[in-house]
């Protein structure tokens, strides 16, 4: 007869088992701030986080670890307004914090006073990646309506950066149909119709059109265009600044409720002062956001952004609480030429 | 009874009586196909395993060790990866026993004793089957949510559930719950009381009965049950997305740790991470077969 493994032999088992999955410890605490933030900043806050480590270490107080937590901006929202514990939010723009303010109430209304720039240290812009050498000429947004064209850009019901792109593509509209809203919606709708497939965040379209070769032109912001170029080697794409964009910004802040509930506010508000900083400045123009204190930036890095006409939320689509309930909201401009589009 | 091999045996000249009507029958092949038609079957059987299991696999370790044995140890050295790892493998800690408590007890309900609302029981087990992961997940953020149903009292009572540990765990808990019970059900239906009542007889307690005769009697069922459950849970990702607030190093998954990792340009680390995460699978496999053959032997020993 076989080898049959007996009652005690079972039983002994079981019980290693217990023994050895005991042993595997749980993480422990630490004096940490979580910073939940969109979906291209990966790289610019790990850089920030140390920056701002080394910062406390020279004042001679305990470093912090800073975790962050990146997704679609819309999305990331949702989950802070659902009980994530963020201690402050870096998000694609101020709509998703309102939202927040309004749904939760764990951050004052006012919110967008507490810093300066409207709580904005530093902003970007839109532009196109094509592929090298720009085989489909794709200069400006007309060319993005034009049939055969497939635009790749995300959800704006999920993605910050997307609601950026579609209100940019509105504003050239806006322009080139001297505010004609019938022939801007269907030179839109035209544009979305060239998109067969929405990514939730701005980071999942990146990757469809620059790892798995989706598309002709992708809709993206400019840091995110200058990365995905510096990551698959020059020469793979091309960027393409089109005549009119808008002034991305991305604004920040702590979330009230949370940072007293954890003893955390001033860590917190130290950490969002940190960004306006001669440090933080520089930082984030090396990594391609446009810097609200170019003075402070290395004139390397600010040449290397293009002068393009930049559209602005507040004076050329009435803030974003107006924008986002025209286009963005449900029954909006964006489901009504999207819905009939598939 | 028949044994498999008349059964077998019987069902070729049904097969065989179909497609060579009429024509002289051959002994030697027992399905009734020719030898061409049997190669061109392998093959194609062979040929599709291969191009949509073997080569993913493959694939998964030749991305992992593309940038060297260096990079592939410092993607798994590295503190995020580590957590993960650690995360993955105290969630399944956590999970697999619960369900091994839940799915035994439920299994010996449903298998041993007749009872109102047994069958709705049975579909309750198999319930996570049928939902979605995403599903089960967003039912925990609606229900333990900071909007949800308990979510403000919990926050109040400093209680985490979602975006931290206890989440990840329930949702996991949700998706892998029928595993266990389901493959111990059928076993346990087909041993019926039989041995228990004898136990009982002579004058063993209940708990002397369980643990004598009933857990012996399907121990193999139930470590295979164990092998799929622990799989699921160590891979899960649909469920655990929802609940997890994606907190790198933190409440992130080694699942949730390689797309984070892929859509961070760092395929090296990514492959890497993936590869335990198939090394572990492949871990399973080997056991599952291990555990098949000596558990049919089991199944095999009973009806004599």
């Amino acid at each position: 007869m076989t080898f049959q493994p007996g009652r005690k032999t079972f039983q002994r088992a079981a019980l290693a088992a217990i023994a050895i999955l005991s042993t595997i410890s749980m993480p422990h605490a630490q004096t940490v701030l979580l910073n939940v933030s969109y979906d291209p900043t990966r790289e610019l806050y790990r850089d920030i986080n140390k920056a701002f480590n080394e910062k406390l270490v020279a004042e001679k107080k305990k470093p912090i670890a800073v975790r962050n937590s990146h997704g679609g901006s819309g999305g990331q929202a949702r989950a802070v307004i659902d009980g994530l514990d963020a201690d402050v939010v870096t998000l694609a723009l101020s709509a998703d914090i309102d939202a927040i303010a309004q749904r939760s109430q764990r951050i004052p209304a006012n919110w967008q006073s507490r810093l300066p720039n409207k709580s904005t240290p530093f902003s970007s812009t839109i532009v196109f990646l094509v592929r090298a050498g720009n085989p489909k000429a794709i200069k400006d947004w007309d060319d993005l309506a034009r049939p055969g064209i497939q635009v790749v850009t995300p959800n704006p019901k999920t993605s910050g950066g997307a609601r950026w792109n579609y209100l940019a593509a509105w504003g050239f509209g806006l322009k080139k149909f001297g505010g004609d809203e019938g022939k801007v919606r269907e030179f839109v709708g035209a544009i979305y119709k060239n998109a067969p497939t929405l990514d939730t965040g701005a980071r999942g379209s990146t990757v469809s059109f620059a790892q798995r070769g989706v598309g002709d032109v992708l809709i993206a912001w400019e840091n995110e265009a200058y990365l995905a170029d510096l990551e698959f080697g020059k020469g793979k794409f091309d960027i393409v600044t089109p005549s009119i964009s808008i002034r991305a910004e991305t604004p920040v802040s702590i979330v009230d409720a949370n940072v007293d509930k954890k003893g955390t506010r001033e860590l917190a508000e130290a950490y969002l002062q940190f960004l306006w900083s001669d440090q933080a400045q520089a930082i984030a123009a090396r990594h391609y956001y446009r810097p609200v204190r170019p003075e402070a930036a290395a004139k390397d890095d600010l040449a290397r952004f293009a002068k393009l006409e930049l559209l602005s939320i507040d004076d050329d689509f009435g803030g974003w609480a107006k924008a986002q309930a025209t286009h963005f909201g449900d029954k909006g401009i964006f489901d009504q030429i999207y819905s009939p589009a598939r | 009874m028949p044994d498999a091999s008349t059964i077998l045996q019987q069902n070729a000249h049904v097969a065989g009586g179909g497609t060579t009507a009429g024509t002289t029958r051959r002994r030697a092949p027992v399905t009734g196909e020719g030898p061409v038609a049997r190669a061109v079957l392998i093959g194609v059987a062979i040929a599709f395993l291969s191009l949509f299991l073997l080569l993913p696999l493959v694939v998964v370790f030749v991305e992992a060790l593309r940038a060297g044995a260096g990079a592939y140890v410092a993607a798994l050295t590295e503190p995020d990866a580590v957590a993960a790892i650690q995360l993955t493998l105290m969630v399944a800690a956590i999970a697999v026993p619960l369900n091994l408590v839940f799915g035994v007890a439920a299994a010996w309900a449903v298998a041993k004793f007749e009872f109102p609302g047994k069958s709705f029981l049975v579909s309750l087990i198999d319930l996570p089957f049928s939902v979605s992961p995403v599903v089960a997940g967003l039912v925990y953020v609606l229900l333990f949510g900071a909007q949800g149903l308990f979510g403000g009292w919990m926050r109040e009572n400093g209680v985490e559930i979602i975006f931290a540990v206890p989440g990840i765990v329930l949702a996991t808990v949700f998706v892998t719950f029928p595993f266990i019970a389901r493959e111990l059900i059928p076993l346990m239906e087909e041993q019926g009381t039989g041995d228990e009542e004898v136990a009982m007889t002579l004058g063993a307690s209940g708990l002397q009965t369980f643990w004598r005769v009933t857990l012996p009697n399907i121990r193999f069922a139930l470590l295979y049950g164990v092998l799929l459950c622990n799989a699921r849970a160590m891979g899960e990702f649909g469920a655990v997305a929802v609940v997890s607030g994606k907190i790198r190093g933190y409440t992130t998954t080694m699942p949730l740790h390689v797309e984070i990792l892929y859509n961070e340009y760092n395929s090296v680390a990514a492959f890497a991470v993936a590869s335990v995460l198939a090394l572990l699978a492949l871990v399973t496999l080997v056991a599952k077969v291990f555990l098949e053959s000596r558990y049919s032997d089991e199944l095999a020993a009973r009806s004599h």
